[in-house]
């Protein structure tokens, strides 16, 4: 493989918080494997769960074949803890299910938009990849759409639930958007539109979702965000993820299943 | 796009409308699923699931019957639409194995399209003699 000569450091940056991010709310989610509210939601949601494992592999594969990094079982399983670059909110604990619903959603309308974007990426093998991901990143729209619109419907119950975790949540979800330093570069090279025009759309998608479903999306010019992840600081409940995720791997690193 | 076969109705992903909603300590109904491997084939019974709604069985049946094989299209009915006969009524089909001359192959047809073929095998045979 040809290693990417041009703007290397912005791409390996773009990369390296989108592995991470998919890599970090995939674990997290298949914390939900055999706890799901029913059967059938159980195996969709670790189903979805297994997808963004398989997104993290394939972004870190990229960066192997073609910024010359470590191979992906390196980079997922052998950094620190600060080396990681994703966003707080996919950190945070997994805990009642309309948080985790909500987070789904929160996140999953980010990663939508992005990969929409990345389709059309100077940089060829996100561009490639953006497109062979695109059906699974749908589906996972639609699940949040679906279960977010019938709970939200249900009861005053399930509708206020919904409500908190989506004021909890949403500072969070606002450091998704945390900017890099390369933002001039990547949007100057056609690489990446940047995360400001990805928070402005993110935010009119959410909008007029929420709208339908009948709950109010937090104001964001009144809310402090929670930045931090991008550049390596994260919250209490990273370490103990990382170090239960590589409990195997360091135990034999060439085991395998 | 709206299904051109008004018997079917289609989810659009895009739209909103409101589902049938799921009142308190209710049960979610089962639907019936069925699978279509490729375009233009036959959609075939794969199982059944809970859902609390059309869209969410579509939703449902997608990871638990569509993630594995080849899947193009899934339909989901509910269960409480499928009409069934009795079980006790079977004897109806009891003596249809006795019926061959109903299977394609009974067809007294095949002996004259063996022996036109033979005759053709001939005729050309002679034709190139000549």
């Amino acid at each position: 493989m040809e290693i990417q000569k041009d703007n290397q450091q912005a791409i390996k940056e773009l990369l390296y918080k989108m592995a991470d991010d998919a890599l970090i709310i995939g674990h997290r989610n298949s914390e939900w494997t055999g706890l799901g509210p029913t059967i059938e939601e159980d195996i969709a949601f670790s189903s979805m769960a297994q997808d963004k494992i398989g997104h993290a592999y394939q972004l870190y594969l990229i960066l192997h074949e073609h910024l010359g990094e470590a191979n992906p079982d390196v980079l997922g399983f052998q950094r620190a803890t600060k080396d990681f670059k994703c966003c707080q909110l996919v950190e945070l604990p997994i805990g009642e299910y309309d948080f985790s619903l909500i987070r789904h959603l929160l996140f999953d309308y980010a990663e939508a938009l992005r990969y929409e974007a990345l389709m059309n990426s100077s940089f060829e093998p996100l561009a490639q990849l953006s497109a062979k991901i695109r059906g699974e990143i749908k589906y996972h729209i639609f699940h949040a759409d679906v279960w977010v619109k019938q709970l939200a419907r249900a009861t005053e119950e399930a509708k206020a639930r919904l409500q908190t975790a989506l004021n909890e949540a949403f500072p969070y979800a606002l450091g998704i958007f945390e900017e890099g330093e390369f933002e001039a570069e990547l949007q100057a090279k056609n690489i990446f539109m940047g995360e400001k025009a990805l928070q402005e759309q993110w935010l009119q998608n959410l909008q007029s979702f929420l709208q339908k479903a009948g709950l109010n999306l937090p104001d964001s010019t009144s809310i402090t965000p929670v930045y931090g992840g991008r550049k390596g600081f994260h919250s209490e409940y990273l370490h103990p993820l990382l170090q239960e995720m590589t409990e195997v791997h360091k135990v034999d690193e060439s085991a395998e299943w | 796009m709206d299904s051109l076969d008004p018997r079917v109705n289609r989810l659009d992903l895009q739209s909103d409308t409101p589902e049938n909603e799921t009142s308190q300590h209710q049960h979610w109904e089962t639907y019936e699923v069925f699978t279509q491997k490729k375009r233009g084939a036959q959609h075939l019974h794969v199982g059944s699931l809970h859902a609390a709604g059309h869209e969410m069985a579509l939703v449902l049946a997608k990871e638990q019957y569509g993630r594995r094989d080849a899947c193009f299209n899934i339909w989901v009915v509910k269960t409480t639409n499928i009409f069934a006969l009795n079980v006790a009524d079977a004897d109806m089909f009891d003596n249809n194995r006795d019926k061959k001359y109903r299977l394609p192959q009974g067809f007294k047809v095949s002996d004259k399209i063996t022996a036109f073929k033979k005759a053709q095998k001939k005729s050309e045979s002679q034709d190139e003699q000549k």
